[in-house]
């Protein structure tokens, strides 16, 4: 399988990204943000960091990048797309995902382990995975994921909501959300399920000396559901 | 050309931002303030003549990049 990441100025996750996808059998290669075309890819990722400084809104610039017409293209061809943390961000603001992402409720820059409960229907990204319960890595300032209503039931009647922050019991609450985002949600899917956009890096932990390794769970599910 | 636009948050929508900026101001003394909403400022340097044409123009870029429609709206002064 073959994967493209691509790195816009202010990516910091983009060669996080990369060891990652190698390390569980994807043949990936970098591309710019400046470049016209992706090559012929199974999968794109927008990785995480601060592209553009996050000036305007976080995602706004990258959204707007060369690349990004050739990644929407793709996708809307059925190309499978993750947007991570501030991938995410940029595909909200391509428009590929729906809603918007806000300040963190309570204004603090989040860096700590969380948990998520996967959304293990009809996808390829989570469908037939080991774990219900994700132990993945959030380092974000703006991932309070905001819809409106209708946008929300829409989404909740098509199974687009992708992960939600829980506890280490699958318990969804208050307690377990760590930034306000509305119904704990810390990823969604389009509604043909191609695009999944994230919050929580699955790429920074894939390894048993890492604190989690719960990431690992992620790639080879997906690699072998892409196969 | 000077067009100025102010983009705010809709309402509805949670600004934490100007939570915090209403919750300092109240322990500042300034308890008549029960609400702050913080928005953005722009100034944009034009060079159409017309000032419909240019504000016809505004109203694009502001759908398109100045602010998110799904959280923010826009008002060109």
């Amino acid at each position: 399988m073959k994967s493209s990441v691509i790195i816009f100025p202010g990516s910091n996750c983009d060669r996080d990204m990369d060891v990652a996808l190698k390390k569980f059998g994807f043949k990936n290669k970098m591309i710019w943000h400046n470049d016209n075309n992706i090559p012929k890819s199974d999968l794109v990722v927008l990785p995480g960091g601060f592209s553009y400084g996050d000036y305007l809104r976080c995602g706004s610039i990258a959204a707007k990048s060369n690349i990004i017409n050739s990644v929407i293209e793709f996708a809307n061809k059925g190309g499978m797309v993750i947007g991570i943390c501030n991938g995410f961000q940029i595909l909200i603001e391509t428009g590929l995902v729906t809603g918007a992402l806000l300040r963190n409720k309570y204004l603090k820059f989040i860096c700590k382990n969380i948990f998520v409960k996967v959304n293990k229907t009809q996808n390829k990204y989570f469908n037939k995975i080991k774990k219900d319960i994700l132990e993945l890595h959030i380092a974000h300032n703006d991932g309070n994921y905001f819809c409106s209503k209708d946008d929300l039931k829409s989404m909740q009647d098509n199974d687009q909501i992708a992960v939600r922050y829980c506890d280490s019991n699958g318990e969804i609450s208050e307690n377990s959300n760590p930034n306000g985002s509305i119904q704990n949600i810390a990823g969604v899917f389009n509604e043909k399920k191609n695009i999944l956009g994230m919050m929580p890096h699955p790429e920074r932990v894939i390894d048993n000396c890492l604190s989690s390794n719960d990431g690992s769970y992620f790639f080879e599910n997906l690699l072998s559901n892409m196969k | 050309m000077k067009i100025k636009v102010i983009v705010t948050p809709k309402n509805g929508v949670l600004d934490p931002q100007g939570k915090a900026i209403q919750q300092t101001l109240n322990s500042m003394n300034f308890i008549d303030v029960s609400d702050v909403r913080q928005g953005k400022y722009f100034e944009i340097e034009t060079d159409l003549k017309d000032e419909n044409d240019a504000k016809k123009n505004v109203e694009d870029m502001c759908k398109k990049l100045l602010a998110n429609l799904v959280i923010e709206d826009y008002k060109i002064l």
